[in-house]
């Protein structure tokens, strides 16, 4: 065997030359001993540099926390003071006719003002009851209303009713009005702080739950103001948004994913792509007001013009987590399909789509609450306007929940300075809501392979 | 050149009524050739391996015969692949409808990460070979059957493909490949990722598919292309430097390179 013999003397040659390479390492040596003690200073350091990147992150996450929560959690509670309103027939129903249009039409506001100066006996001038009518909020009446349209047998009756108080009444309350300042320099004058320590000392002031803050519109009342309406708008933004972008970000990444050639022009496009995703927001809300506004001519203020705008924003975003996921999925699973013939599109359906999803899904809701946080485009297209009723429909003029954050941050009553951090932490609710929603439906549809 | 396909010429005995053909295929990556003027015939109900050393273009030609090269951008195919004497590479021919009729089989085990009767399942269902569940159900059946894995995953039809072992996957690749009933199946280094046992098995089932199905399999180990196939084809550079029957090439091979090769000289 010739064959033998020669493979016999490479080996022999190979193992002269690994011999000849073959020089013994002194692993005590001084040297080798300096070299460890400097990789594991190094490895401590970079340990010590982690951590404390994590604790500068985790420091300014709490502050941001306890800033706005310690300013915010007051606005979900609201003064109210107890008055004793006589539900005078002559003021609500004249004649007796128990008809609801009617009393709806009385004059609760001065039933309120009756049993104010009925309280207050002592104020005489015209001045001071101007003042003494500020103690409870302009709003209460339509509370009172609604109270006797309800349980119209008050009529006629003497009740201790809560009445939601004036604002800057509810700051006095919650301590953010201080007493001892000069009287020129405070909202409040001295008769107005008696009034209000005769109403403690007596009971007549509580602070309640404030739930109007979550079901009403806004208003130019702080006490009244709610984050409803700018919810629903968001919700409504959301909707028209997602309906856009998730079917066309899907499908553009499948396309440039699976089928497109890869040519000069699909290289364009992606860089396009990539470089869109960039572009400041300011930029879209410019393109939205110019064509969906003033091109094609869609209403002012309204959610699906703020859909159509955040749409083109998120596509980019989508586009991009859905390409990246659809090219985690292994070609195996792409051969495997292709190799028992299925077709192309049938291969994407049925095997590329349910395993990228998870990815898709993820991109999508992290678009989403990018959207949902987004506030400059929407200022362009008139979403800033003041809007007190809640919308009823993607056509309807709204807000949304940033532009709120915004419009009350630039309100000038104090009250409204707790709305904004309340505001802050219902945006930061959502937020957190959908990041939660992502992480739950990527483990639900992850798939092992 | 010339000595190439001269030895090519005299090494093939010319096989009667051939089950698939390659007349002068050459293929291109881009500016890179793979395949030179390969001339090869496969033959109907018997195991031909396809050998050489790594980057000899074996896998290449394999993925010519269903055309799954078609997938890979900037591949330029010119000669002749037929099936049953049709040129599979005729415009008229559906590609989906020529995959079906020759299976393939993955060099990594690439079951769907969905239930074992699903995986089987799902290629009789995209052809619409199927009008009932019962009909879906004796399919499955069969093809797990022949596949020699019933009897292993019968009770957990509809638990994971993925959480079979490696061997049992590769089987499963196999049923979900005779499940559409193809004429001929590929196969692209089958075992190359499993344990002897496991290849022992697959090896074995190979043997039992001979009886119904042409089957073309790429191999690197040379015992299994002796164990199991009847013609061995030796490929070198993209070229195909020798074929014939199995026991010749290994016992009495005629070209040199072939030699060199199956006595481990290179490769």
């Amino acid at each position: 065997m010739t064959d033998m013999a020669s493979l016999m003397e490479d080996r022999a040659a190979a193992k002269v030359i690994s011999d000849k390479m073959h020089k013994p390492v002194d692993w005590d040596s001084p040297k080798i001993a300096r070299n460890i003690k400097k990789r594991y200073a190094a490895e401590r350091r970079f340990k010590i540099y982690g951590l404390s990147a994590i604790g500068i992150a985790l420091l300014a996450l709490f502050v941001l926390g306890f800033s706005i929560g310690s300013k915010g959690y007051s606005a979900f509670f609201q003064t109210y003071v107890q008055l004793e309103i006589h539900f005078d027939p002559a003021e609500i129903d004249p004649q007796g006719t128990g008809d609801p249009a009617v009393i709806g039409k009385a004059n609760f506001d001065g039933l309120i003002k009756q049993a104010l100066r009925d309280r207050f006996p002592e104020v005489t001038s015209r001045r001071d009851k101007r003042d003494l009518y500020d103690v409870v909020s302009g709003g209460a009446s339509y509370d009172l209303r609604e109270r006797v349209l309800a349980n119209p047998n008050l009529i006629g009756q003497t009740r201790k009713v809560w009445l939601i108080s004036g604002d800057d009444f509810d700051m006095l309350n919650k301590g953010y009005i201080d007493a001892d300042v000069d009287e020129g320099s405070r909202r409040l004058n001295d008769k107005e702080i008696s009034w209000y320590n005769t109403l403690v000392s007596s009971g007549a002031v509580e602070k309640q739950f404030h739930a109007r803050f979550f079901t009403s519109g806004d208003s130019r009342e702080p006490e009244l103001a709610g984050i409803w309406g700018a919810a629903v708008g968001s919700f409504y933004t959301l909707l028209v948004t997602l309906a856009l972008s998730f079917p066309i970000g899907v499908l553009a990444a499948v396309y440039l994913e699976e089928f497109a050639p890869k040519n000069r022009f699909t290289t364009i496009v992606e860089v396009n792509i990539n470089n869109l995703a960039a572009v400041p927001s300011i930029v879209f809300g410019l393109l939205g007001l110019e064509v969906y506004l003033n091109v094609m001519h869609l209403p002012r203020s309204a959610p699906v013009v703020g859909g159509l705008t955040l749409a083109l924003m998120t596509l980019p975003t989508i586009i991009i987590a859905s390409r990246a996921a659809i090219k985690a999925v292994p070609p195996s699973i792409r051969q495997a399909a292709l190799g028992l013939g299925a077709s192309p599109v049938q291969t994407v359906t049925h095997h590329v789509l349910p395993l990228a999803m998870p990815g898709i899904l993820t991109g999508t809701i992290i678009g989403m609450a990018q959207a949902l946080g987004e506030t400059a485009p929407l200022l362009m297209i008139g979403m800033v306007a003041f809007i007190v009723d809640i919308p009823g429909g993607a056509l309807d003029p709204a807000t949304v929940l940033p532009v709120q954050i915004y419009l009350w941050a630039d309100s000038p009553e104090r009250a409204f300075v707790e709305k904004t951090s309340a505001a802050i932490m219902v945006l930061l609710a959502f937020l957190i809501l959908m990041n939660g929603l992502a992480v739950y439906l990527r483990k639900k549809f992850e798939r092992k392979w | 050149m010339a000595a190439v396909s001269q030895s090519a010429m005299t090494a093939e005995p010319s096989v009667s009524s051939p089950k698939m053909t390659a007349r002068d295929l050459n293929l291109f990556y881009s500016d890179n050739q793979a395949l030179f003027d390969v001339n090869l015939d496969i033959v109907e109900r018997q195991v031909t391996a396809l050998i050489g050393p790594s980057g000899c273009g074996k896998s290449t030609f394999l993925r010519c015969m269903n055309r799954m090269n078609d997938t890979i951008d900037g591949v330029t195919i010119n000669g002749e692949v037929t099936l049953d004497g049709r040129d599979i590479y005729d415009k008229r021919i559906d590609v989906v409808q020529l995959r079906a009729r020759i299976g393939m089989v993955f060099q990594k085990p690439n079951p769907f990460p969905k239930s074992i009767y699903d995986n089987v399942a799902y290629g009789p269902r995209i052809h619409g070979l199927v009008n009932s569940r019962d009909e879906l159900d004796e399919i499955v059946m069969t093809s797990l059957e022949r596949a020699g894995l019933l009897k292993e995953v019968k009770d957990r039809l509809q638990s994971p493909a993925t959480g079979l072992s490696g061997g049992q996957q590769q089987r499963l690749c196999i049923a979900r490949a005779v499940a559409v009933s193809p004429e001929v199946i590929l196969m692209d280094e089958p075992c190359s990722a499993l344990d002897p046992i496991a290849t022992a098995k697959v090896e074995e089932l190979i043997d039992e598919l001979r009886s119904n199905y042409t089957i073309v399999i790429v191999t690197h180990s040379m015992q299994q292309a002796a164990r199991v196939s009847q013609r061995t084809a030796f490929f070198h550079l993209g070229k195909l430097v020798e074929v014939g029957e199995t026991d010749q090439i290994f016992t009495n091979p005629k070209d040199e390179r072939t030699k060199g090769y199956i006595t481990g000289r290179f490769g």
